[in-house]
């Protein structure tokens, strides 16, 4: 998809919740042969009075400070999640109302594993871009769930980002063009009414996380006629340290375009804010004329690679909002008890 | 909690929305149909900023029914920066890091439930004022 430079981004926000677990204090609970990660790992847990609605809010609030915007002209409010509060009641219309966008918005909740953010920031965009809103509202949010003692308890962390996309003539970053790729590959999934998602071990590797960002960006470089030399920065979704750097490594990308935005490490992977929320972190830090490669990936599965450039407006508007390093500051650390307690492993009911 | 009260008190909980009395100007919150000042009735609604400062504080150990899996919190009243003083929960602080004048922001949060066949309560909180540079 070619937009022809008309959409980019207007505002964004990030949100991570206080509470930190070591990935170490979750090894010394359940000593999984060979499941401990490399190096040091934080992992960012919800308060007792979060969830993925207050994290979406807080999200989208941090948003609509940069870009000061009269929420009425917002067309569209559309959250990705898999953890939704309610398995029946938007997530999203909680979060347009929050931000006053309400009642004449289109407000819904996008289910895509980890990647229905950049899906809802492709509709986003085509919304904007076809002239049936001069705003729409994209964001992904998650605590994300893991089952206690699995590979995933690991890095599943939780927090969120929110994107306005709106002309690009208002962008901070505007959107050069975008693909997907998507199969039905049955690597991760939660079945209806489970508490925990299963997935396929070594199968969520190759044949799903490489091959389809690897599917994705390779469209999108022969689409846009670009390389990756021709990108400031690379940012993948990010289950781990080390899978953004092996699909990095394997498309062309050397490791100083795609290291300084990794924070699975700093706050886990958040699931569907995992992409988003180190999109809000780079934007946070790079410069006017920086062009950035994202690549998202959700298990079931696909992928979306898109292409922006960043414009002189980013620095005039980025210290109206609230730095994604500023939660990443605020890390308290608690214990598995109280981890456990947080993420309602225990039930009081 | 009931329904129809919840949907009535969303504006307030969730956007922290009041009244202004268009007659002697009187911010109030929550929203009221009538003014607590000159009995008017020609209100309008008012979009609080969610800026304010802690004016007293407790910390609850024995919680009612729905607020049992946050205990121990912080609960206090709060002068907003346009006047009106607000009771609300305290959070993203220890209870005994509170202090009694510090500048707090409102954020929206997961207030109580009853029971997972009724809604989940959003609503305001306040927490300490975001510093950052």
């Amino acid at each position: 998809m070619a937009l022809g430079s008309s959409v980019g981004v207007i505002g964004y926000g990030g949100y991570v919740p206080r509470f930190r677990i070591d990935a170490a204090e979750v090894d010394r609970v359940w000593k999984g042969p060979g499941m401990r990660p490399n190096g040091r790992v934080f992992k960012a847990v919800s308060g007792p009075d979060e969830d993925t609605i207050t994290i979406a809010i807080q999200a989208a609030r941090n948003a609509m400070k940069m870009a000061e915007i009269d929420p009425a002209d917002i067309g569209a409010v559309w959250f990705g999640t898999e953890s939704k509060p309610y398995a029946v009641k938007p997530t999203s219309t909680f979060v347009a109302d929050a931000i006053g966008a309400l009642p004449f918005s289109a407000a819904a909740d996008w289910e895509f594993a980890c990647k229905p953010g950049t899906e809802a920031m492709r509709a986003a965009a085509a919304m904007v871009g076809s002239g049936m809103s001069r705003y729409a509202m994209c964001g992904g949010a998650d605590t994300a769930q893991s089952r206690p003692g699995d590979a995933l308890e690991y890095h599943a962390g939780a927090g969120g980002a929110a994107f306005i996309m709106g002309p690009a003539d208002e962008s901070l970053a505007v959107l050069l063009g975008s693909t997907t790729y998507a199969t039905n590959t049955p690597d991760f999934f939660r079945r209806e009414g489970r508490s925990y998602p299963s997935h396929g071990q070594r199968f969520t590797g190759q044949p799903a996380y490489f091959h389809h960002i690897e599917s994705a960006v390779a469209r999108l470089f022969d689409e846009l006629k670009v390389g990756p030399e021709d990108f400031t920065y690379a940012i993948f979704h990010q289950p781990n340290y080390q899978f953004p750097l092996r699909v990095g490594k394997a498309l062309g990308f050397r490791k100083e375009q795609i290291e300084p935005f990794i924070l699975t490490n700093m706050v886990g992977n958040t699931y569907s804010g995992a992409l988003l929320l180190s999109f809000a972190y780079a934007l946070d830090k790079v410069a006017p004329g920086d062009r950035i490669l994202l690549a998202s990936y959700g298990s079931g599965a696909g992928s979306d690679a898109a292409s922006f450039l960043v414009t002189d407006r980013l620095a005039e508007v980025r210290s109206r909002g609230v730095p994604v390093q500023y939660y990443i500051d605020q890390g308290t650390p608690i214990d598995y008890a109280f981890y456990a307690r947080y993420t309602q492993k225990i039930k009081l009911t | 909690m009931d329904i129809a009260r919840l949907w009535r008190q969303q504006p307030s909980n969730i956007r922290l929305l009041g009244s202004r009395c268009r007659s002697c100007g009187v911010l109030t919150f929550p929203e009221r149909v009538r003014c607590a000042e000159c009995c008017s009735s020609e209100l309008q609604a008012y979009q609080f900023k969610g800026d304010g400062e802690l004016l007293v504080a407790t910390t609850v150990y024995e919680a009612p029914r729905g607020f049992v899996d946050q205990v121990p919190y912080v609960a206090g009243l709060v002068r907003l920066v346009e006047g009106p003083i607000v009771a609300a929960m305290i959070t993203d602080i220890e209870p005994d890091k509170v202090a009694v004048g510090m500048r707090v922001e409102m954020v929206t949060r997961r207030i109580c439930s009853s029971g997972a066949d009724d809604p989940i309560v959003y609503g305001y909180k306040f927490r300490p004022v975001a510093h950052h540079d």
